[in-house]
């Protein structure tokens, strides 16, 4: 073993909040989502939000594992149906924050109708979506974000698609606040979680990540570390950015940053104000 | 720390110490950490750990300020830092 | 129970009567998106929850409604969706997901003329069998089916009372006439209310939530601090994912059991003039009301016959069915589908009694002559 003992004190420090008694976790050497799972974690404790009160929901896919290693109430919901799951849940219970993590392919591709319409009904809840431009768990097929002519085990000789560019259709369809990092940018992912989660309404943070086992290889883009290199050398900071002008090319350069972060009345806002009326105060 | 030059406040700003700490059976061996640590303090191991990863080892310890970065870039959870005086406890399991 | 629950008599539609039991069975969420002919309940719910501090949400499409269902449940709320032929099939997915976290709530299916878009204004009966195998793997399901306004209310109750008792999704199939039908309703004073099973211990990182000897573990909702577990995948008593077959064996054989076991409790049947009878109309929904015209028709002929009605139709009673077989000749089946219930008939009569389906193929209703026609040839 290593070359002297490490003292090991009884916990990390973000334990209280992981289902240890769950690692180690399912998701490959190199991969980003445990990244930024471990950066959402770290935003929830600085966010003071009141823990017990805090519901984690995701669908179906690497990324929807995350809800099991979270030591908080969540629910592991079926393919792209986290987000009206999510719904009944804030609704029926305004005191919780519903926080949807989960992937590229369940928000945009089966998720997609229901991703598009909770942002523009503008319920309060967090979206995460960790994009790694393609299906992972079912072994690397193309999705919704994997960039025109890249290579994966469905589109062996290009994926001949446009993809979204999830901030972009974020920021259309409602969203009042968008953000992407990569897993690279943990400080800045962290800082932009703790203000998606206290920001009212619908809020979407983008988490770039690598994909080493599936499309990084498919791809030759190479190891989880090259890819974190990678985003080292090849993202940019442009906050404000119009979101329209984030698109992602195969091996391209990535912009990050929060480029929406708007006030818009949420659904319960308009609720409460039909309540007051209904009571007859003065609205 | 090596410094370009000796800043005016060196006596009054103490450097922070932090301590490594590992879950060598938590590493998958993804290099992010001792990569991405600010002032190098990680190598990797030469041993591996049951599934045949070299986890990270603090070979450069002294240098550590316990920023925590090495904590947060860990897919794993398998690494973190806690401040240290510098005092050297008696290793205990 | 909270103001602005009705209380009296009515003149309401079955849809109607359907929302009105709901709410006073203290259904506080319903999601839903429009369909006819089930469009009159999600109407009369965006119109009433918000006058009994309740929410009603149209969602994008029924798979998100059925979810948004689910999710309330979690948050704490009695929750309901109400939908026809296509949505119930778009719900069918999350329906699985409901039995399979074992979530209580109410899914209604106003059955019109199928297949596909088929008679959206017109009855149907061709979802029966939909409503017991729809969703995949191996399950069981509760179905109540009522035949007249009056039983809609009463039977949305016990929906809700069964989905709590048993921790599951429960149907109401009912269908366009029940649902359009207008006639008197009775709403009472005060109606059951089985209250959710919350465990009998505090708060805190629970492991589990072990199942009791009726098979059905206790539910803590989101937000309370038990920091639960839910999944769809197969999961031990703590919730968490357990992929294996000896997981598979336990959780899916107790899934089943919990509702198999428990028929006695669930199973309605209401029966007319049986003891005695040479043949039994047996039915249900609005099947079950012209079959019962027919009986009388048919005894005033000099016929003994009977009528076996079903207001559950899942789990199917098929222990009451074979032992009446032994002591009647035929069993007249009336439904609006090309012979579904009258499968499960035929099942359980074991060949001890001949099972005569009458059938319509949707978009209309058969008068009592049909099943009358077939009560006499049963009868010589």
């Amino acid at each position: 073993m290593s070359q002297r003992p490490t003292v090991v004190p009884p916990k990390h420090p973000r334990e209280s909040l992981l289902r240890e008694e769950r690692l180690p976790h399912i998701w490959c050497s190199g991969c980003g989502i445990g990244t930024a799972l471990n950066c959402f974690i770290g935003a929830l404790e600085k966010s003071g939000l009141p823990l017990d009160k805090v519901v984690i929901v995701s669908g179906i896919g690497c990324t929807g594992r995350a809800a099991g290693y979270i030591r908080l109430d969540s629910f592991h919901t079926t393919h792209g149906r986290a987000i009206p799951f999510a719904t009944g849940l804030r609704l029926a219970n305004p005191e919780l924050k519903v926080v949807i993590f989960s992937g590229d392919g369940d928000l945009i591709a089966i998720g997609g109708n229901h991703f598009i319409h909770a942002a523009r009904r503008n319920i309060d809840m967090t979206v995460v979506c960790v994009n790694n431009f393609n299906y992972g768990m079912t072994g690397g097929q193309v999705g919704p974000t994997t960039p025109a002519m890249a290579k994966t085990a469905t589109s062996p000789y290009g994926n001949s698609e446009h993809p979204f560019n999830l901030p972009y259709l974020a920021a259309a369809s409602g969203a009042v606040y968008v953000a992407r990092w990569t897993t690279l940018h943990v400080r800045r992912l962290e800082r932009s979680l703790t203000e998606a989660l206290l920001k009212e309404g619908f809020s979407f943070v983008e988490v770039i990540s690598p994909c080493p086992t599936y499309f990084d290889r498919m791809n030759r883009l190479g190891e989880g570390l090259d890819m974190m290199k990678f985003y080292r050398e090849s993202s940019e900071i442009v906050h404000g950015l119009d979101p329209r002008k984030v698109d992602i090319d195969l091996g391209g350069k990535i912009i990050v940053g929060k480029f929406i972060d708007i006030e818009k009345p949420t659904y319960l806002d308009f609720q409460r104000e039909i309540q007051a009326r209904m009571e007859g105060e003065p609205s | 720390m090596k410094y370009w030059r000796k800043p005016l406040d060196v006596e009054r700003i103490k450097v922070p110490r932090g301590k490594v700490y590992v879950i060598e059976e938590r590493c998958k061996g993804c290099n992010f950490c001792i990569e991405f640590c600010p002032v190098g303090v990680l190598v990797a191991s030469e041993g591996v750990n049951a599934k045949g990863y070299h986890p990270p080892y603090p070979q450069n310890e002294e240098a550590c300020t316990n920023c925590g970065l090495c904590e947060v870039i860990c897919p794993e959870f398998a690494i973190y830092s806690l401040p240290w005086d510098g005092r050297e406890e008696e290793p205990h399991e | 129970m909270s103001e602005g629950i009705l209380r009296g008599e009515f003149f309401m539609s079955g849809d109607i009567a359907c929302a009105e039991g709901a709410l006073s069975a203290g259904c506080r969420f319903f999601a839903g998106y429009p369909i006819t002919p089930a469009t009159e309940i999600a109407e009369r719910m965006a119109e009433r929850m918000p006058r009994v501090g309740g929410v009603y949400i149209q969602m994008e499409d029924e798979i998100a409604s059925m979810n948004a269902v689910l999710g309330a449940s979690w948050g704490g709320l009695r929750a309901m969706t109400a939908t026809s032929g296509p949505g119930f099939s778009l719900m069918m997915e999350n329906l699985g997901l409901g039995i399979m976290t074992e979530t209580p709530c109410v899914l209604v299916n106003v059955q019109r003329g199928g297949p596909s878009t088929g008679l959206p204004t017109l009855v149907g009966q061709g979802d029966m069998m939909q409503a017991r195998w729809g969703t995949h793997g191996v399950y069981e399901i509760i179905a109540l089916s009522p035949t007249s306004p009056q039983e809609f209310f009463d039977l949305t109750v016990r929906a809700f009372n069964l989905a709590e008792k048993y921790r599951t999704p429960v149907l109401v199939m009912a269908d366009e006439i029940v649902g359009h039908m207008t006639e008197r309703v009775v709403i009472p004073e005060e109606v059951p209310y089985f209250p959710r099973r919350k465990p009998n211990f505090p708060p805190g990182d629970h492991s589990s939530f072990q199942p009791g000897e009726d098979l059905i573990p206790p539910m803590a909702n989101a937000g309370e601090g038990y920091h639960i577990h839910v999944t769809g995948l197969t999961h031990d008593e703590r919730g968490y994912p357990a992929t294996d077959e000896v997981t598979q064996e336990r959780l899916v054989r107790r899934l089943v059991e919990k509702i198999r076991g428990h028929k006695k409790d669930i199973i309605m049947l209401e029966e007319k003039g049986v003891e005695g009878a040479e043949v039994i109309v047996c039915s249900y929904g609005i099947s079950a009301r012209v079959g019962l015209w027919a009986v009388e028709l048919a005894r005033r002929e000099g016929i003994k016959a009977g009528m076996l009605k079903l207001l559950t139709v899942w789990p199917f009673p098929e222990e009451r069915i074979r032992e009446v077989a032994s002591k009647v000749k035929a069993f007249v089946v009336p439904e609006i589908n090309y012979g579904q219930i009258a499968l499960e008939v035929e099942r359980a009569a074991c060949g001890r009694a001949e099972v005569i389906p009458v059938n319509h193929m949707g978009g209309g209703l058969y008068e009592p002559e049909d099943i009358l026609k077939a009560i006499r040839k049963a009868a010589r």
